[in-house]
């Protein structure tokens, strides 16, 4: 079923077929972390799709995608793995009541595999082929780094009481940051370093238009508009790829077709789906029409 | 692409990397053997996959990419690489002045010739202004800035350690149990851990804090010597990120890099304009956020006072505690009349003196948590 990726233009062509929209960097970036095994760091704005390009290299791959959410305090039980303690005292009742007396083989029963509840990153390492997504890296803590730098340089997972667990074939992995913090050097070095930028008009447009089958092109292409003015007017919080979806979307639903002169009440109205400070929202508001037909 | 076209490809990215390290980026060794490697799976002669695998390998922050691009294009030009590194400004940092026999002015008439100055001497430097020191007191009181332990209000951490008092463990409690049979012998029991916050410190350069930057910059390399997780920005008339270059372990090794860093020494301040700066591009992603912010300025602003003080409801609002320490209010007669002052100050949890040691280890009580009256 997987499709054998040749070269960076046949794996745009996939990712398009997937409804993602890579541009040429970004697709050999991806090509180079399939071909090479290794893991693909992205950084770039909120809203560039840096998660969504993992969603549609799973799909690509007709792999399973295989997410790893960071926050603070994320620890090994939760990104590795962790003993199903419950299971096991039931196992160590179940054996008392049927009358097994020897306890050292009671005790090496209950540390068995079928025993060992896998969370996202060995269960990356046991699914092939897979695509691991380390989502929001730089929102977890220095102890994080430290061992998914141990599981990513040799994907193996060693476990003390039952011994180290290798992936067959490593699984493609996909590690973001919103660069909230800088990541640890050693960590970056391992991987292949990708910065998205904003889609530019062209295929920000096409991006509204595939999510938004009903929206018409005057409209994509307003909202493309105003977004891509937006970014260049040193707001607070500038507008990603997804604003322009949700505002889209908001517009759709508020029935406009365009961003006309008859529709800006409603895009008034819903650009709080497009700007998240009022700071913004003020010194937009007023601009939209002058923005949708700029050049 | 003629500089790939006929000679060994590897030689010829060796010799990229060469170029880019003198331009900035850290092209070490590994990295450039994975440029080799990406090269290999793409095709060497068609320029962009060889741009793209270079950007790929040798790149690790949007801040390289620029660097990137310049020596890629001067490089594949058959170029000379320029010299990229900025020129050095203008040296600021003073020699080092050897803790020599020769007794300050004010010292009293005791006989002890060296700056290891005794308990009371100690004291009344502790006091005097930090402007006004004789070379040998500065470097007693360089001494003591080093010793300063700045350390960030301490927040819970969403991590835990074994505790006896405090709500039940239930991993560790239940693997005790796997130990011995299924019976619930001890019950374990933890508690939230303690970290410090984060410390973000804002140093003014600018003209009219020379003789206090320096100082300032010493007590933030003691708190970045400490945590590492601390950032230290200079503005002046620009904003420049020094936390790299204050990590160094010596002080002073620490303060020249710093100064080979900041192009605007001794300039005048747009504070209003580089608060802005600093929150678009550091604070608001994460770094002020839940932090404690030192801003060490005299708050002469140069430009527009509403923006400073926009901005620094903003910090306020993204920062866990805002610290104002400004040298001149430790000052006899001193009132914040300054336009800057004026419209910072509604946005300041503690504002305090920065004239003197002592100061300085008021501040660094202050940012640990000890609350000081507001002004």
């Amino acid at each position: 079923m997987t499709p054998d990726v040749t070269s960076p233009q046949q794996l745009v062509q996939l990712l398009d077929e997937q409804g993602y929209f890579a541009d040429e960097g970004l697709a050999t970036a991806a090509y180079l972390a399939l071909s090479m095994r290794r893991p693909l760091f992205c950084e770039g704005d909120a809203g560039v799709g840096k998660t969504a390009l993992a969603g549609a290299l799973a799909r690509v791959l007709d792999a399973p995608l295989i997410r790893l959410q960071c926050y603070e305090g994320l620890d090994a039980a939760q990104a590795l793995y962790d003993w199903d303690f419950p299971r096991q005292l039931l196992h160590l009742r179940a054996g008392e009541a049927a009358g097994i007396a020897d306890a050292d083989r009671l005790e090496a029963e209950i540390y068995d595999r079928r025993f060992l509840v896998a969370r996202p990153l060995l269960q990356a390492l046991e699914t092939t082929p897979s695509v691991l997504l380390v989502d929001e890296v730089d929102r977890a803590d220095d102890e994080f780094e430290a061992f998914l730098l141990e599981v990513l340089s040799d994907f193996t997972i060693s476990v003390p009481e039952l011994g180290t667990i290798h992936a067959e074939t490593p699984p493609v992995v996909v590690v973001t940051s919103n660069r909230t913090r800088e990541v640890h050097d050693a960590l970056k070095r391992r991987c292949l370093y990708h910065w998205l930028e904003h889609p530019d008009l062209a295929r920000e447009v096409a991006i509204i238009r595939r999510r938004l089958p009903a929206a018409t092109d005057a409209l994509a292409e307003a909202v493309a508009r105003v977004a891509r003015v937006a970014r260049g007017e040193d707001l607070l919080k500038p507008p990603g790829v997804a604003e322009s979806i949700d505002w889209t979307e908001a517009l759709l639903a508020l029935g406009a077709h365009d961003l006309g002169a008859d529709n800006l009440d409603r895009a008034a109205a819903s650009l709080g789906a497009f700007l998240k400070y009022r700071e913004d929202q003020e010194r937009v508001v007023d601009r939209i029409a002058e923005w949708a037909a700029a050049g | 692409m003629s500089a790939a076209g006929d000679s060994d490809v590897t030689v010829t990215m060796v010799g990229f990397a060469r170029t880019l390290r003198a331009a900035g980026v850290d092209a070490s060794p590994e990295r450039v053997q994975a440029m080799v490697t990406a090269t290999s799976h793409l095709d060497v002669c068609r320029r962009a996959d060889v741009y793209w695998a270079g950007r790929c390998t040798l790149c690790g922050s949007p801040d390289d990419i620029a660097r990137y691009d310049r020596a890629f294009a001067a490089y594949f030009a058959g170029d000379v690489a320029p010299p990229l590194r900025r020129q050095t400004p203008v040296q600021v940092v003073r020699p080092i002045a050897v803790p020599g026999p020769q007794r300050s002015r004010r010292r009293r008439s005791d006989d002890d010739p060296t700056p290891a100055a005794t308990a009371s001497e100690t004291e009344i430097l502790r006091h005097r202004d930090l402007a006004r020191l004789t070379a040998s007191e500065r470097e007693v009181v360089r001494r003591l800035i080093a010793s300063i332990d700045p350390l960030g209000e301490p927040r819970l951490s969403r991590r835990y350690r074994r505790s006896h008092h405090g709500p039940l463990d239930p991993r560790r409690t239940v693997r005790a149990m796997l130990r011995r049979g299924g019976e619930p012998v001890r019950l374990e029991r933890r508690r939230r851990r303690v970290r410090p916050r984060r410390l973000v410190l804002i140093v003014d350069v600018s003209g009219s804090m020379q003789p206090y930057a320096d100082p300032f910059l010493r007590f933030a390399h003691a708190a970045a010597r400490r945590r590492p997780g601390t950032e230290v920005f200079t503005v002046g008339t620009r904003l420049t990120r020094v936390t790299r270059e204050i990590r160094d372990r010596d002080p002073s090794a620490a303060l020249s890099a710093v100064t080979g860093a900041v192009a605007d020494w001794s300039g005048g301040t747009r504070l209003g304009e580089l608060l802005k700066a600093f929150l678009d591009r550091w604070g608001q992603r994460g770094v002020a956020r839940g932090a404690v912010v030192v801003v060490a300025s005299d708050g002469w602003e140069r430009g527009d006072a509403t923006l400073l003080g926009d901005q620094m409801a903003r910090l306020h609002r993204l920062a866990h505690r805002v610290v104002w320490a400004n040298p001149h209010r430790g000052q006899p007669g001193y009132e914040p009349m300054t336009a800057g002052m004026v419209a910072a100050l509604p946005h300041v949890d503690d504002f305090v003196d920065g004239h003197s040691l002592a100061a300085l280890q008021r501040l660094a009580q202050v940012v640990s948590g000890a609350r000081s009256t507001h002004a």
